[in-house]
């Protein structure tokens, strides 16, 4: 049993059947990444756990069972999600949408603030500037940064480094090790899938809405048939 | 060359029957417009009972209007009606919260497609339309008590020995202020405050502001309040200003709308700056300009004719014709608004 | 129960109809024949109309709010096209006016050429202009004239005095050429816009009306309009017609003296007269009814129908595959809106006046709203069914609103004001009524009476 765990997920986008009961699971220190060709059902299997998308099927948190709360009650309990598009308020400047991360503190979140802008420095140089005025990698940024500010227990992330510079692409994988050494659960959908599965504690590959194949980031790139079939050669 | 003197007198005459006016009712128009664009961005339907429910917010402000004269809780000089603004707003709040609850929720939680609630509005509106006139009647009616003017167009003439009087009406003044202040809380609400900011988000990106923790139904709950306000300061100020009758405030849909679009439909400041274009244009293209250009023309080119571009009776027709021309030059509105 | 359920689920058709024959006949035995037949014709034209909004609605999923200015545009046409011409008018200012529409309607041209060819937009907005000053420079005297001529009898152009099915169809074309420039102007934008600008131009068609006197007297109302149908008083005194009546009442009126029965004769005359010249109303009323469903229901079986019911159910991956999207719902909108006017040229003919202040948008757009509803948007046939009870329980929710009234008059003693009141505002309550039956409708059963068959809504 893992710290958040989606079992048997099933979904459907009106008739089309999206999820046919695949699993997925992430504990807390640990990093676990989800591949799978286009269209495999990667960002739906999110949605599913985030209650955005309605799902048959179980989503345990801590071994509680949430799949019948609201996407606002799940992001309470300590649950972070950047999505893969439309990640930011495109209508309000950069602070303000870090600033609606922490909708749900009540603390001080300054600290938090600093600490995405010494991470990110652009978005301290852009912070009055509209985010739907920025580039594609700059928003990618935005959308972390204001999933931070929730300072979230598990983090679901949906092709964090999509159009993001190299660079900013290692300053990303590093501060992903660093939430995971934080103690944080992480979870993960990545385009670029021989580098994450290289960093990844475990790993999901999702074919037509099933798992393919399940096990250690390791084991899944040793695997022929994985290198095979997905991860060309 | 005219005289100095002459051409104070006809800009003075054209303040007074023209952009005093015009200020005034593009104010009252610019709440309707506001309210309208709130509901459009946050609940994502177009409100086609606005106008009724600024009726309905009117209809109530009248009938405690009515009750506090009829007790003596008037403060001489000053309209009564907006002593008891507060109570019909709380009233109207009621109402609006209740037809959501009872209507609009439904297709909310459903994620209908937003022309089925557009359909229901228009329902709602009927509803409205009806309720209004059967607690009202048909007929016109006029509330405004207090005093009629802050100072008359002879008081005016005498205090500045122009021949012409530039009016103001306490209506006018109430207008203008109320407004100014409405708008400017509002703006200062959603761009400050954090449940604004959780407003705006909601309206840019409602699945992000969900993640974000944001309480949906709280986010309604507010919007329904800020337009319910909005809406009955509108309506009174409106009705203080120029009569209460059910159906010309029906008709008030179109110049409302008008402005949202010409604005650019969902944006706040757009609202606002839309129903000032039309409410210029619809008092100065029917304006009769005759005795504007006797003081600015020498006696040999007196006019003869009234120089009125359009009949008055035709004015909701001019915001209709600017309607029709935003749309065909620039479909998004002055302020890019949601096109499709 | 379940029985019934399956009954009704099964027979819907035949049910709605048989409920409603059932309805007729309890009005005209228990009211009268007469008004039970005027209830009919009404719901016919309703159902005319429904027809309209209906093909624009479950066609296209055009929402069309200005129903009333479809309607009174063909109301209009009627005056138009076979009301008698006032000569005096015409030399009066006849020409001077058809000068000014002619050059309004030539810098119409001239601006929409001049856009077309990318010009200037400074050059369009000129001549738009510079035609309005034009028009009104010919238009100010000669609605003058015209409307200086007998101003308490004419006071107006007059129409063209043509036979009356010609002005049914011009209301139809009227009706049309409205709906072409806006459905032009806003179809491929917004949905809503559509919308808001149908109820603007409805508005916008009724203020023209009634202010501009020389079109057809404005507010002061056409009456004695031409009739398709024998007058009354023509066939109490055609032999045949009283041969018939003495024919239908034989053996009552054999036991009467010869005074008694010139005397019953003559009542039983005036009161078949009525009812025959209603019923030739119902006939018209109906074979156009009937001719227009079928038309609409072969046209929706054509491969024209196909490509709507294609672009209706999925509008994106239509207009992917080709289909031109815009130019099928102008087609839709044009048509669903020139039902509209005939049917409103009917009313009026059926009437017999003209009377501008008549269009209501709460009696004329709303209500027809409510039949389309009721009667299950999208099944035109369904928009019949909803016309006929929708109208019925509108023309006689008044008694019924009465009697509530009464009731409690007679429950709170004699008078009380509140009874009082409520008589005075009983026919508001009917808005609120039809506004809840709608929302009803379209909460808990969206298909209404007769839902449209394999459409998601
Ligand atoms: N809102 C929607 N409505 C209908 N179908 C959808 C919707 N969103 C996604 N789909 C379909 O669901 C399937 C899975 O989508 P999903 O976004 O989960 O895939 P993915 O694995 O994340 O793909 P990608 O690698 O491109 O991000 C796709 O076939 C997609 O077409
Ligand atoms: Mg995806």
């Amino acid at each position: 049993m893992t710290y958040l765990t989606g079992k048997n997920l099933f979904a459907a986008y009106g008739a089309v059947p999206i999820l046919r009961g695949c699993s997925v699971g992430v504990n807390r220190g640990e990093l676990a990444v989800i591949v799978g060709p286009n269209g495999a059902g990667k960002s739906s299997v999110m949605k599913a756990l985030l209650g955005l998308l309605p799902s048959k099927g179980e989503v345990l948190l801590n071994g509680k069972d949430i799949s019948a709360l609201s996407t606002q009650q799940r992001i309470s309990l300590g649950l972070a999600f950047v999505p893969q598009n439309n990640n930011v308020f495109p209508t309000m400047s950069v602070v303000e949408n870090l600033e609606i991360g922490a909708f749900l503190r009540h603390d001080d979140y300054q600290t938090t603030l600093d600490e995405v802008y010494t991470l990110f420095p652009i978005l301290f140089e852009k912070r009055r500037q509209l985010a739907g005025q920025l580039s594609g990698g700059q928003r990618q940024q935005v959308a972390f940064g204001r999933a931070m500010m929730t300072q979230p227990t598990v983090l679901l992330l949906d092709e964090p480094t999509a159009g993001v510079s190299p660079i900013v692409i290692d300053e990303i994988f590093a501060n992903i090790l660093a939430l995971k050494e934080a103690n944080k659960a992480v979870l993960m959908v990545e385009q670029n899938a021989q580098q994450a599965l290289s960093i990844a504690d475990k790993g999901f590959v999702l074919v037509a809405g099933k798992n393919a194949h399940t096990g250690t980031g390791k084991a899944l790139l040793s695997d022929d048939k994985v290198r095979r079939d997905f991860l060309g050669g | 060359m005219p005289s100095f003197d002459n051409i104070l007198n006809a800009f003075i005459l054209l303040s007074n029957f023209v952009l005093l006016p015009a200020l005034t009712y593009g104010a009252q128009l610019a709440l309707g417009a506001l309210a309208v664009t709130l509901v459009y961005s946050i609940l994502r339907f177009a409100n086609f009972s606005q106008a009724n429910n600024m009726a309905f917010g009117t209809a109530m402000a009248i009938l405690l209007t009515g009750f506090f004269q009829s007790q003596g809780w008037t403060i001489s000089g000053f309209p009564t009606a907006l002593l008891v603004i507060p109570l019909a707003i709380v009233i109207t709040i009621i109402c609006l919260l209740l037809t959501d609850r009872w209507v609009y929720r439904y297709y909310r939680i459903n994620n209908a497609k937003s022309i089925t609630v557009v359909m229901v509005s228009i329902g709602v509106m009927f509803i409205m339309g009806g309720l209004v006139q059967l607690i009202m009647g048909p007929e016109q009616q006029i509330f405004a008590d207090g005093a009629r003017f802050i100072w008359t167009a002879r008081e005016f003439k005498t205090f500045s020995g122009l021949s012409e009087g530039l009016a103001l009406k306490t209506s006018q003044l109430t207008t203008i202020l109320l407004a100014l202040l409405a708008v400017g809380l509002v703006f200062y609400f959603l761009q400050k405050t954090k449940v604004g900011k959780a407003m705006r988000a909601f309206s840019d990106n409602e699945d992000l502001a969900l993640l974000s923790g944001i309480n949906p139904d709280k986010v309604v709950f507010t919007t329904w309040l800020l337009v319910a306000t909005l809406t009955t300061i509108a309506g009174v100020l409106f009705g203080l200003d120029k009569g209460f009758s059910p159906l010309q405030y029906h008709l008030l849909l179109l110049p409302v709308f008008a402005a949202v679009i010409v604005g650019g439909i969902g944006s706040p400041l757009g609202a606002i700056v839309g129903a000032f274009v039309i409410s210029f244009s619809e008092m100065l293209l029917t304006y009769a300009y005759k005795k504007f250009f006797i003081y600015l023309l020498p006696t040999s080119l007196e006019p003869d004719s009234l120089l009125q571009l359009i009949g008055t009776e035709y004015k909701y027709a001019v915001s209709f014709v600017i309607l029709i021309i935003v749309l065909l030059i620039k479909p998004t509105g002055i302020f890019k608004g949601k096109v499709l | 129960m379940n029985n019934l359920a399956h009954i009704w689920q099964s027979h819907r058709q035949a049910i709605s109809i048989l409920v409603m024959v059932f309805l007729l006949a309890f009005v005209g035995i228990n009211q009268s024949w007469v008004l039970a037949l005027s209830i009919f014709n009404l719901c016919l034209i309703s159902a005319i109309m429904a027809l309209g909004v209906n093909i624009q609605w479950g066609y296209a999923g055009l929402f069309n709010i200005g129903i009333m200015g479809f309607a009174a545009l063909g109301g209009l046409s009627v005056v138009l096209i076979s009301a008698p011409a006032v000569p005096v008018a015409v030399s009066a200012g006849g020409m001077n006016m058809l000068f000014a529409l002619f050059l309004l309607l030539l810098s119409i041209v001239l601006s929409v050429y001049l856009s077309k060819h990318k010009y200037n937009k400074g050059w369009v907005v000129l001549s738009l202009v510079a035609g309005y000053f034009a028009m009104r420079y010919f238009y100010i005297d000669a609605a003058q004239a015209i409307e200086a001529v007998n101003p308490s009898k004419t006071g107006y152009l007059g129409g063209l005095g043509l036979p009356v099915p010609l002005a049914w169809l011009a209301g139809g074309l009227l009706a049309a050429g409205a709906a072409w420039l806006i459905g032009k102007i806003t179809l491929g934008l917004r949905s809503d816009y559509l919308a808001i600008a149908s109820f603007g131009i409805a508005e916008i068609v009724l203020y023209i009306i009634k202010n501009e006197d020389w079109i057809a007297r404005g507010v002061k109302n056409v009456t004695g309009l031409p009739r398709p149908v024998p007058l009354e008083i023509d066939l109490q005194q055609s032999p045949w017609f009283e041969e018939m009546v003495l024919w239908f009442n034989q053996s009552s009126l054999s036991l009467l003296t010869e005074a008694e029965k010139t005397k019953a004769l003559s009542i039983l005359l005036s009161e078949y007269s009525v009812v025959f010249v209603k019923l030739c109303y119902s006939s018209l009323f109906l074979a156009i009814l009937v001719a227009l469903i079928i038309m609409a229901n072969l046209a929706f079986d054509s491969p024209w129908g196909r490509k709507v019911r294609a672009i209706r159910d999925n509008e994106i991956a239509a207009s992917a595959m080709g289909k031109n999207v815009k130019r099928q719902h102008l087609q839709i909108f044009v048509i669903g809106s020139a039902i509209v006017g005939i049917a409103g040229a009917l009313l009026v003919t059926y009437t017999g006046q003209f009377t501008p202040n008549s269009y209501q948008s709460l009696r004329f757009t709303f209500l027809i709203w409510v039949m389309v509803i009721v009667g299950g948007s999208g099944n035109n046939f369904g928009s019949v069914i909803g016309a006929f009870f929708i109208w019925f329980f509108w023309v006689e929710s008044t008694p019924m609103g009465l009697w509530l009234a009464e009731t409690v008059q007679n429950f709170a003693g004699t008078d009380n004001g509140v009874s009082a009141f409520l008589q005075d505002r009983a026919h508001f309550f009917r808005y609120i009524f039809m506004g809840l039956i709608m929302l009803l409708v379209l909460r808990f059963a969206p298909g209404g009476i007769l839902p449209e068959k394999d459409k998601k809504l």
